[in-house]
């Protein structure tokens, strides 16, 4: 069955995507660049094309709150947010995943303050990778709109009730237009059942809810949210491959690897940087170079096995992150160095923050490390800073 | 009136006994006065001049009524003392629990 295309930005993407999965309630505060979400939801809320109740909250704390009471009843729950604001919910953020309502919310990337900044960066949703939610980074617009169906049916799968954050580079997928594929309504019916949960907020059978433990189960509650996030993986894949029996698109799994069979040095990324990597791998194979990309489409659940399979044959392994934990290093290159540590090989690895606050990340720079990570020179900082603009002592 | 039903909490043995979420059916008590009590209320009926003062202050509603004026629900008293703090005649004595 063919599908209808629309030449849209990722924000209209999320929109589409959203009103496919027949959210009961949208809660949810604008930001730049997350926005548009949110004024196409309310757009689609009032013109009778979407069946679901608007909420002008105050604040994203609100949302976040407002999304949990939605959950509890049983409703299914969308919310959106970016950089200031997904920190201004990051107490709701624990809240929910704590309490298991399979909340969806889409996070456009973007810098944290100060400096000021709208641009994109990752330091907000990997800010919060301990906040119990399961992260997932798109690469376009299509993969926008497909997360956000396969999300409600991963998230809500009685073995996972973990919330689900789709992430998209601010500006980079929010605002650039693409041909997107739109799913039709009665095959995303079919994929998608209406949610039921087993804590329901109901007269007939009071329940009390999200509530405190003393020392003697808390450990036994987090263990349950941390296995659930783990029991996701399996469930991601099997959502992935009935998605794409469906729907003709998959996106394979936790990681999707690109010409990395044979290569010497390879990068790992996330999100919307793929795309030039691959450029740059394409032209630097015709050159001669053996090179490759993963992208790591989840954060969490961390695909650590995926990961040690595709790259325990790679002698040289960078990492780019659009984000630092001041004072160590990226965080994506401290999560592939724990899994190629319990691994035990020891591959030559290289960490390159790039693309902060929006900076541009060129085919360049890429070049340039995969130049490095081909030379291996080991005395080097496995931290380097790419990109900036003036001299540094290092 | 109406005492809320007491239905004892089985503490879990495998993880798959805990609930989804710290979220529990509600509507009953999983214990009597939770075990707190160190003191308990008693009254000295010959005092007592039948007043009712301690049946209104009383937060948990475990000062009943009775023919013979009043008597403690021990199974919800907490051991608080408003009563006996009350009481215009000190008619109650707080007596410490012995177990």
């Amino acid at each position: 069955m063919s599908e209808e295309k629309h030449f849209i930005s990722g924000n209209d993407a999320i929109a589409m995507g959203v009103r496919l999965s027949r959210p009961h309630v949208i809660s949810a505060y604008p930001i730049t660049p997350q926005t548009i979400v949110v004024e196409r939801l309310s757009e689609m809320a009032e013109d009778g094309s979407l069946d679901a109740e608007f909420m002008h909250v105050e604040s994203e704390h609100s949302a976040m709150s407002a999304a949990m009471g939605v959950s509890a009843v049983g409703a299914r729950a969308f919310t959106a947010t970016s950089s200031q604001g997904l920190l201004y919910m990051a107490e709701g953020l624990f809240y929910a995943s704590g309490g298991r309502f399979p909340i969806v919310m889409m996070n456009g990337n973007r810098a944290l303050a100060l400096p000021w900044s709208i641009y994109g960066d990752q330091s907000d949703s990997l800010g919060l990778l301990n906040s119990g939610w399961i992260q997932v980074y798109v690469e376009d617009a299509q993969e926008a709109l497909d997360m956000v169906i396969q999300a409600y049916k991963i998230a809500e799968h009685k073995k996972v009730l973990t919330p689900f954050m789709v992430n998209l580079d601010g500006f980079i997928l929010t605002h650039t237009y693409e041909l997107v594929s739109v799913p039709k309504q009665e095959i995303v019916d079919k994929f998608l059942p209406p949610f039921t949960t087993v804590n329901k907020m109901d007269f007939e059978r009071p329940m009390n809810m999200g509530m405190s433990t003393s020392p003697k189960d808390n450990l036994e509650y987090k263990y349950q949210q941390h296995r659930a996030v783990m029991d996701s993986v399996q469930v991601i894949k099997d959502v992935d491959k009935e998605y794409e029996e469906l729907f003709g698109r998959g996106y394979g799994g936790l990681i999707k690897s690109y010409r990395i069979e044979d290569a010497e040095a390879v990068l790992i990324v996330l999100g919307s940087i793929t795309g030039t990597v691959k450029v740059v791998v394409d032209k630097m194979r015709a050159d001669g170079h053996k090179v490759g990309v993963i992208k790591i489409r989840y954060m969490r659940p961390f695909p650590e096995e995926e990961l040690l399979e595709e790259c325990s044959h790679i002698k040289s392994i960078g990492v780019i992150d659009k984000n630092i934990s001041f004072g160590y290093e990226g965080t994506v290159f401290t999560h592939v160095n724990s899994a190629i540590a319990k691994s035990g090989f020891s591959p030559f690895i290289m960490n390159f923050i790039a693309g902060l606050g929006g900076k541009d990340i060129s085919k360049s720079h890429i070049e340039g490390m995969f130049m490095t990570l081909l030379e291996g020179d080991k005395k080097k900082n496995k931290v380097q800073f790419v990109g900036m603009g003036v001299q540094i002592n290092e | 009136m109406d005492r809320p039903k007491v239905k004892k909490w089985k503490r879990p043995t495998h993880i798959d006994e805990y609930s989804t979420g710290p979220s529990f059916e509600a509507g009953h008590l999983v214990d009597v006065h939770s075990g707190w009590r160190t003191f308990k209320p008693v009254v000295d009926l010959d005092k007592c001049i039948g007043c009712l003062k301690c049946y209104l202050v009383c937060p948990d509603g475990a000062v009943i009524r009775t023919e013979k004026k009043i008597d403690f629900e021990y199974d919800f008293c907490k051991g608080c003392g408003v009563c006996a703090k009350i009481c215009p005649v000190d008619a109650i004595t707080m007596i410490k629990e012995t177990k």
